[in-house]
């Protein structure tokens, strides 16, 4: 066998498939809902499929992520933390899509295809609020009602995204049990869900429940790693990142951009708040419609994620991240809350980007590994920008 | 082979009357188990023991409340399972909790621990038929029925899947929603009693949304019983103890037995 041939068949091959007919990605995934959804999500199944492989649905979708969004997004060349760091660091800004996130992907498609499946309600949870307002915004286009569900403890550090809800029209109701955070707001919108199911489509904002979403939420994202890997060829003639970077809650904004690298050399790692690390603890179970890693007690039950930012502090991920921890495509790495308020302050102080506290997770990694990642190339997924964070780090930083 | 839980219903519906299956959270309280004893000697066929689960995203306020309460007391399944094991209850038993619970023990052991503690079903609302069978499959094997939910929005060709792998009872669910009592009766909760009873022999109860025993007679019209769940939790909330969850069970008793 010839050297060209043998670094062909080492490149990973399909590493994120879709899933199976079940909804597996290797052994995660499934559909773990009440019978009532059931019909729902698989209605949502083949609805998904009969869109995505319709040209006119794509076209609308991508006409609106171009028009409304503002995508592409672009890439980010910081010359300054790159010097800083030692390794050359490329952004995908993300933060500059109309609402401030990567969200916004995600909810224009899933908003599109709620009305062609004829539902004319969106029940949505968020953490930090920014799938909160994406969802708002959507509703607000596409003039559909919107409610979403929101930890009483997001509410008061989120305070701006509440009033961004407010402002296009949606209702924010309060979730005031378990652990009133991002956990607590899927319970009450699965709740809600189960009780109007016939007109209401659930806009769930991550890779993760019951089958579709977790690739449904992925193929709406995918985009992301698309642009990048184009972007990317063009700025390295032709090849690829070392290493692929975003932080991970529940795993959007990762497998977004992951699965634009998943079939090249690029490592793929994902960062974990060291108090949400549920593939750092790598113990599976059953959570909010799938079977994937999950913070849990000896006896299953949910234990609380802490994290200093609202959009990753939850106890589990979406299925197909902890399939690619379990073959090792991917790897997912832990960083503490002191670490992101420290890449917090230096992206703005180096780039003049303020990042979300999600994103910040990324570069806190980036920053700790540096010896590992000199001379390399790195694409950081920036999936959020931070202003929703500015009144938070006023008091963190006091 | 017929169950236990299977065939006390069974025998109830043969003699012209209709089922009444209280719900009670395990754990909630220093007096759990001498109410769930109290339940069966005042007019339940068979009681459903919660076990409380952390994040419990088919029931209402009402069982969140008991099973935050619970948890917070320091109570786990295997607390639970050991007061069962050796307590003579008297009519037949099966527990409700989420899917993870039973997961995390490992299927099989939980199933066998079931059986060694004198359950005869379970019943886990978030393994629709799609994920069932090896959690069925480890329940047969021990001896334990598993109960599955049929809901307004299953479509016909499901409910006939979803009441040949049941086993104990088939059950209905009242309405589109969670767990919680209503001011009146869902029109769903006969019509879902009606759709089952046209493709099972197996008893037909329903539940979510049963929460007055006029309701219960409502219902019964269609189904072969009543599953009573945040109406008697919330008495044990109240603090009315077994005498108060038994009077509740005797009010549903007596209205089911005067009408059927």
């Amino acid at each position: 066998m010839s050297a060209e041939a043998s670094d062909i068949v080492e490149r990973p091959q399909n590493a994120m498939a879709d899933p199976s007919a079940e909804g597996r990605f290797g052994e995660f995934g499934g559909i773990y809902v009440p019978e009532t959804l059931v019909p729902a999500c698989q209605e949502l199944d083949r609805a998904f499929r009969s869109a995505w492989a319709d040209p006119a649905f794509r076209d609308e979708l991508k006409n609106l992520l171009t028009h409304y969004a503002g995508r592409p997004s672009p890439v980010t060349q910081c010359e300054n933390l790159s010097e800083e760091l030692g390794c050359r660091i490329l952004l995908k800004r993300e933060d500059l899509n109309h609402t401030g996130s990567h969200k916004i992907n995600n909810v224009l498609g899933q908003a599109l295809l709620a009305r062609r499946m004829g539902k004319s309600r969106l029940v949505a949870e968020t953490g930090a609020g920014q799938h909160g307002v994406a969802t708002a915004t959507a509703a607000a286009l596409f003039d559909m009602e919107c409610v979403v569900y929101m930890g009483t403890v997001d509410i008061a550090r989120q305070e701006l995204n509440v009033f961004r809800m407010k402002l296009l029209g949606s209702e924010v109701r309060a979730a005031e049990s378990g652990s009133k955070t991002l956990k607590d707001a899927v319970n009450e919108a699965m709740r809600h869900w189960v009780a109007a199911v016939e007109s209401t489509h659930y806009c769930l904002g991550s890779v993760m429940g019951p089958h579709p979403y977790p690739w449904m939420v992925r193929e709406f994202h995918r985009v992301i790693g698309d642009e990048a890997a184009e972007q990317c060829a063009t700025l390295l003639g032709g090849g690829s990142p070392d290493v692929v970077v975003a932080c991970v809650g529940g795993g959007s904004n990762a497998a977004g951009i992951f699965s634009g690298f998943a079939d090249t050399e690029a490592a793929l790692v994902g960062v974990e708040p060291a108090g949400g690390a549920a593939v750092g603890r790598a113990v599976p179970g059953i959570v909010h419609g799938s079977h994937s890693y999950l913070m849990q007690d000896e006896w299953g039950q949910v234990l609380e994620a802490q994290s200093i930012s609202a959009g990753l502090d939850y106890p589990g991920i979406g299925p197909e991240h902890a399939h690619l921890a379990a073959t090792g495509r991917a790897r997912y790495e832990p960083v503490t809350d002191a670490q992101v308020v420290d890449a917090f302050q230096l992206l703005a102080r180096t780039e003049g980007i303020i990042a979300a506290l999600e994103s910040a997770h990324g570069l806190a990694w980036i920053v700790q590994a540096r010896e590992e990642l000199a001379g390399k190339t790195v694409l950081l997924n920036l999936s959020g920008r931070g202003d929703k964070d500015v009144a938070q780090m006023m008091d963190v930083l006091a | 082979m017929t169950g236990a839980l299977e065939a006390a219903l069974l025998t109830r519906r043969e003699t012209g009357g209709k089922c009444l299956v209280p719900y009670l959270t395990g754990g909630l309280g220093e007096l759990w188990l001498e109410t769930i004893q109290a339940a069966a000697v005042s007019g339940a066929d068979a009681i459903e023991i919660g076990i409380p689960f952390s994040d419990p995203v088919m029931d209402g306020p009402t069982i969140q409340l008991a099973n935050d309460k619970a948890l917070a007391s320091g109570v786990t399944p295997q607390l639970i399972l050991d007061r069962l094991r050796g307590s003579d209850i008297g009519v037949p038993t099966a527990v409700m909790t989420y899917g993870n619970i039973a997961y995390r023990m490992g299927y099989q052991r939980f199933a066998s621990s079931l059986a060694q503690s004198g359950v005869s079903g379970c019943i886990l609302p978030d393994i629709p038929l799609e994920e069932v069978t090896p959690w069925a499959d480890a329940a047969d094997a021990a001896g334990v029925e598993t109960v599955l939910l049929a809901a307004p929005t299953t479509p016909d060709e499901r409910l006939v899947r979803i009441a040949q792998r049941s086993s104990g009872f088939v059950y209905g669910v009242g309405l589109l929603g969670i767990t919680g009592v209503r001011d009146r009766l869902a029109d769903s909760a006969k019509v879902i009693a009606k759709r089952l009873k046209e493709v099972t022999d197996r008893p037909v109860l329903v539940g979510v949304g049963v929460g007055t025993p006029t309701q219960a007679v409502e219902v019964c019209a269609e189904a072969d019983g009543v599953v009573v769940g945040s109406a008697m939790v919330q008495r044990m909330l109240d603090g009315g103890g077994p005498e108060g969850v038994a009077e509740l069970i005797g009010e549903f008793r007596s209205a089911l037995d005067e009408h059927y």
